[in-house]
């Protein structure tokens, strides 16, 4: 076939299988960064048109326009366009820039609710359509019990995707590249007949339909690049052609879904395939290569959501997640590092920095060391990427995974995950003191039993009622989880998504705990302090004085660390009580988003001195400022909980002061990939980068117009520092930032 | 003025986990307790004190630092900073000579006061590098704002140029006392004297340290002098030789 000139191996001809592909063709780059390119004129001109509407966008409050008329989906808009006769990829949600789709699959009132919030009406035309339909959200709060809606309520589970799209599914998009979408279709009847011969039972039905349906969405796929006038069905010919069908099926994807978190996988390596055959053969210059992807990232950068005011208070900064995995290793030894793990970088120099997409380096202890230096000065420069172990993970998921959201490892295509939620770990605490009653609402929420009767705390009576509780909320948790995921397969399957997958996925659940750090400092407090608790006139416990020094969480101290790594071990044994639905495996990240300033609110006073109301610190992060004795102490402490635990991610945010990582930027550069080998070295997961003063952000929350562009990481994703609500702001400020000594 | 315990046991201030700009490469620094300087612009009062602080082994200071590292890489290591650390020369020796055994780097971040002699030598023995913190160029500057003087620091340097030590000049600049040329002159013709100065650092002096003065009830004797703005410092920087300064272009996209 003459798409595939020059492509190395068969097996990937014969059948699906992207990562026999890149194996057999992957081009290892082990220079530096100086054949990069800058922008073109082209790209410029167009940059400077996007900017500006993203200016626009953020003068009308956030959301520049909401078409209120059609529902989202692969064929609903015209076609769309930045600048039709200049740019180089096409596609976009709606059909013009920035203007977003009502998506009421998930849930109609929560559509309803977000239109409002930015002066529109849902109109009648979608009101009545979804009149005799049932979206995701109503399923969900048909089989919800009282015990799930009062834990809700109490916000002990806060974040339950009952409401909209799940997300954290990655399509593999560049199938439709490598292979067009004809032969998808093709292979995936193949595997609906193939079940023909399966027992009749309800997962095999079920099965069938959710083929036909991807089949079905397939076609729509084709459909939608047809009306840009492409035709999709057939294999990608050149450098342009890849990134636009990879695209294409990308778009499908958030056309059709409003899923929390709508990755990319791990495109770059693959896109490099076809960009150096065409620079070979003298098709493209780099430049020109560089402009492809330049678009292609500007295209990214436009993908839009639209969601309610609650919603933008747990993920702050209008996030879509569009994760890319870059770099890692191969499982022969090579490295993944391609000249295009540079381009895909080179992004925040050519476009200026952005959150999105969210670039996550696969770092290795061998990956060259070229690439080490130019990502740790984009991190110095731009605060924009974020690291993950990929020497972890590749003996877990081999050396074709992507990363859904910040941290979630699965293989591309053929693993899937039901994600949701945070059950929130102090506040467990708190409720096992008071005998399942809420610490703010005086409400009976778990299950009834006296409230703690002695005056001090007393560790190991704490961890008795705390292993009942924790049973009970895990219990809790997995039921809810197993009724949203029941329903969104029912009424809101990710029809493009899930064609672009293996027929037979594995299944992971994803379970998550907040407030980790706060419930280790008010453990170690109980066990190395004294703490007294403090009632209310009908004997709850609504506070506590702590007498005397305990060790906290941040310190490379093993009389506390060893809590937390307990805490999460306790955690994930509860919930692995409770089977799933489709039998998913069971796993747990510690991970918060920005959701960390939520959970705060709504979690009393905690034994370790933290007043009621204040954030928590994100992820796995220690308390802000208790981390004492600098920062590869703090980074010792986190790289203690154990990813074979938290297989769906350890989320750590890591702030330090440029002068504090070196005098000058080499020695910054450096001192960086020191950091980020001997945190990897010792099994640690994941590490948001910031590279920054304190006082820049202050000066950024007072005048933010001088900082347009001001992009830093939280937990797990980058966000635009403007788009933080003034409480997420501050919050962010108060974090450690470790600083000279 | 040498410490005269034998057993290997130092007094401890703290352990900072993590230094980017105390030696090459990310270090951990330990600091030590006790200082007989008295520099007018110290900013660690704090460890001036030589009863204060805690009595810890090699062996548990050795433990705490090898905890890091696998952040080291090719160039880090320890930092051995104070308080003065040549006051406890022998502690320091055992410590260092403890950190050889494990491969890793040894860095003296000192006044160049506070021993002499054999136990100097046998401390610049296990050194790999020193940042030697020359804190004033005249015998009378010396003298009038610290308890130091010239003629011992320069001994200091010429036994760590024997022992081949690395050595990092270091050197704080005050408005009034030190921010001159002919002092910065001055400065550059004792490194010129010693084989092994790979560098002289300017450090701008500032005022951060108020707070622990307050809190201890000692005056800080320069709380009138202005702090050192950055570009003054660079450009006093300018009349440092290339060969010892510091590479600091500016990053290039």
């Amino acid at each position: 076939m003459e798409a595939w000139n020059g492509f190395k191996g068969t097996k990937w001809q014969e059948t699906i299988d992207v990562r026999d592909f890149i194996i057999n063709n992957h081009i290892s780059y082990e220079g530096d960064g100086s054949f990069l390119e800058g922008a073109t004129e082209r790209t410029k001109k167009l940059s400077h048109k996007l900017d500006g509407l993203f200016e626009l966008e953020m003068r009308f409050g956030g959301v520049l326009d909401i078409d209120t008329q059609h529902v989202t989906s692969l064929l609903n808009y015209k076609p769309g366009y930045l600048d039709k006769e200049n740019e180089l990829i096409v596609g976009l949600q709606t059909d013009r820039p920035l203007r977003r789709g009502v998506n009421p699959f998930g849930g109609l009132n929560m559509t309803r609710k977000a239109c409002q919030a930015y002066g529109y009406e849902l109109s009648e035309k979608v009101e009545e359509e979804f009149l005799y339909r049932t979206t995701h959200n109503d399923g969900v709060f048909r089989v919800y019990n009282e015990e799930i809606r009062k834990a809700r309520h109490a916000g002990i589970i806060t974040g339950l995707p009952d409401a909209y799209g799940r997300g954290r599914i990655i399509g593999d998009y560049r199938r439709v590249a490598l292979y067009g979408v004809d032969r998808l279709i093709e292979e995936k009847k193949k595997d609906k007949e193939a079940l023909a011969s399966n027992p009749c039972d309800a997962e095999t039905i079920r099965r069938l339909e959710e083929l036909y349906q991807q089949i079905n969405f397939l076609g729509k796929l084709k459909d939608m690049a047809l009306l840009y006038e492409i035709d999709i069905s057939k294999p990608a010919t050149d450098s342009k052609e890849a990134v636009q069908w990879l695209y294409f099926g990308y778009l499908g994807a958030i056309k059709e879904q409003n899923g929390a978190a709508m990755s990319l996988g791990r495109v770059s390596t693959f896109l490099d395939i076809y960009f150096e055959r065409d620079i070979r053969e003298g098709k493209y210059t780099e430049s020109g290569i560089q402009e492809i992807i330049d678009d292609f990232v500007m295209k990214l950068r436009m993908a839009r959501h639209l969601r309610t005011p609650e919603y933008n208070e747990l993920f702050a900064g209008d996030p879509m997640w569009i994760t890319e995995s870059v770099g890692g290793m191969a499982l022969d030894g090579s490295t993944l590092v391609s000249k295009t793990s540079f381009r895909i970088l080179n992004t925040l120099y050519t476009l200026g920095p952005s959150a999105e997409p969210n670039l996550t380096v696969l770092w290795s202890k061998d990956l060259p060391k070229g690439f080490k230096d130019f990502c740790a000065k984009v991190s110095c420069d731009t605060h924009a990427i974020q690291y993950e172990n990929d020497d972890l993970m590749r003996p877990i998921y081999g050396d074709d995974y992507g990363i859904a959201c910040c941290v979630s490892a699965m293989r591309l295509g053929k693993d899937m995950q039901f994600f949701g939620a945070r059950a929130n770990l102090a506040k467990l605490l708190l409720m096992s003191l008071n005998g399942g009653k809420d610490e703010r609402y005086d409400m009976q929420i778990g299950p009834e039993m006296p409230v703690y009767e002695d005056e001090y705390l007393d560790y190991d009576k704490v961890m008795e009622r705390m292993s009942f509780y924790r049973d009970w909320l895990a219990s809790t948790y997995v039921k809810a989880m197993n009724m949203i995921h029941y329903m969104h397969d029912k009424y809101a399957y990710e029809k493009t998504q899930m064609a672009l997958h293996d027929t037979d996925v594995h299944r992971y659940m994803a379970f998550g705990v907040a407030g980790l750090s706060v419930l280790t400092d008010s453990l170690s407090a109980i066990k190395y302090a004294k703490v007294r608790t403090i009632r209310d006139e009908n004997g709850l416990i609504k506070d506590f004085e702590t007498i005397g020094e305990f060790p906290c969480y941040g310190n490379d101290d093993d009389r506390v660390d060893s809590i937390a790594v307990e805490q999460t071990e306790l955690f994930l044994e509860a919930l692995k009580k409770i089977p799933t639905y489709r039998n998913a495996e069971h796993t747990l990240s510690v991970l918060t988003i920005t959701s960390n300033v939520m959970y705060g609110k709504k979690t009393g006073n905690t034994p370790d001195g933290r007043r009621a109301g204040e954030p928590f610190a994100p992820g796995a992060n220690p308390m802000h400022g208790r981390d004492k004795n600098g920062a590869l102490a703090s980074l010792n402490s986190v790289s203690k909980l154990q990813y074979k635990t938290c297989k769906d991610g350890i989320s750590n945010t890591f702030s330090i002061v440029p002068t504090a990582l070196g005098h000058t930027w080499e020695e910054r550069r450096d001192n960086l990939e020191n950091i980020l080998d001997g945190y990897f070295a010792r099994g640690a997961h994941h590490l948001n980068v910031n590279v920054l003063d304190r006082q820049l952000l202050i000066d950024a929350m007072e005048n933010p117009e001088k900082y347009p562009t001001l992009t830093i990481r939280v937990s797990g994703y980058a966000v635009l520092f403007n788009k933080l609500t003034t409480e997420q702001k501050k919050e962010v400020i108060s974090r450690t930032f470790h600083e000279g000594i | 003025m040498c410490d005269k315990a034998t057993d290997k046991k130092g007094r401890i201030h703290s352990v900072m986990s993590m230094g980017g700009v105390d030696g090459p490469g990310i270090r951990c620094v330990v600091f030590l307790q006790g200082c007989p300087m008295r520099c007018a612009y110290c900013h660690n009062p704090d460890t001036w004190a030589n009863e204060a602080g805690e009595l810890l082994s090699v062996d548990r200071i050795a433990e705490k630092v090898l905890r890091y590292r696998t952040y080291f890489g090719k160039e880090g290591g320890i930092t051995v900073s104070g308080g003065e650390p040549l006051v406890q020369a022998s502690f320091v020796a055992g410590l260092f000579e403890r950190m050889h055994e494990e491969g890793v780097s040894t860095c003296l971040d000192t006044s160049g006061h506070g021993c002499s002699g054999e136990k100097l030598d046998d401390l610049l023995e296990k050194t790999d590098i020193t940042l030697c913190d020359v804190k004033f160029t005249t015998d009378d500057d010396y003298k009038r704002y610290s308890n130091g003087s010239l003629a011992t620091v320069m001994n200091f340097l010429e036994k760590a140029s024997k022992a081949r030590v690395r050595i990092w000049i270091r050197h704080v600049v005050v408005p009034g006392i030190t921010e001159n040329e002919d002092n910065i002159k001055r400065l550059i013709g004792i490194a010129e004297r010693y084989k092994g100065v790979e560098r002289i650092e300017l450090l701008p002096f500032h005022k951060m340290c108020i707070p622990k003065y307050d809190a201890l009830g000692i005056v800080f004797p320069l709380a009138d002098v202005p702090e050192c703005p950055p570009f003054v410092t660079e450009q006093l920087e300018e009349y440092i030789p290339a060969k010892y300064k510091l590479l600091k272009s500016k990053a290039d996209v």
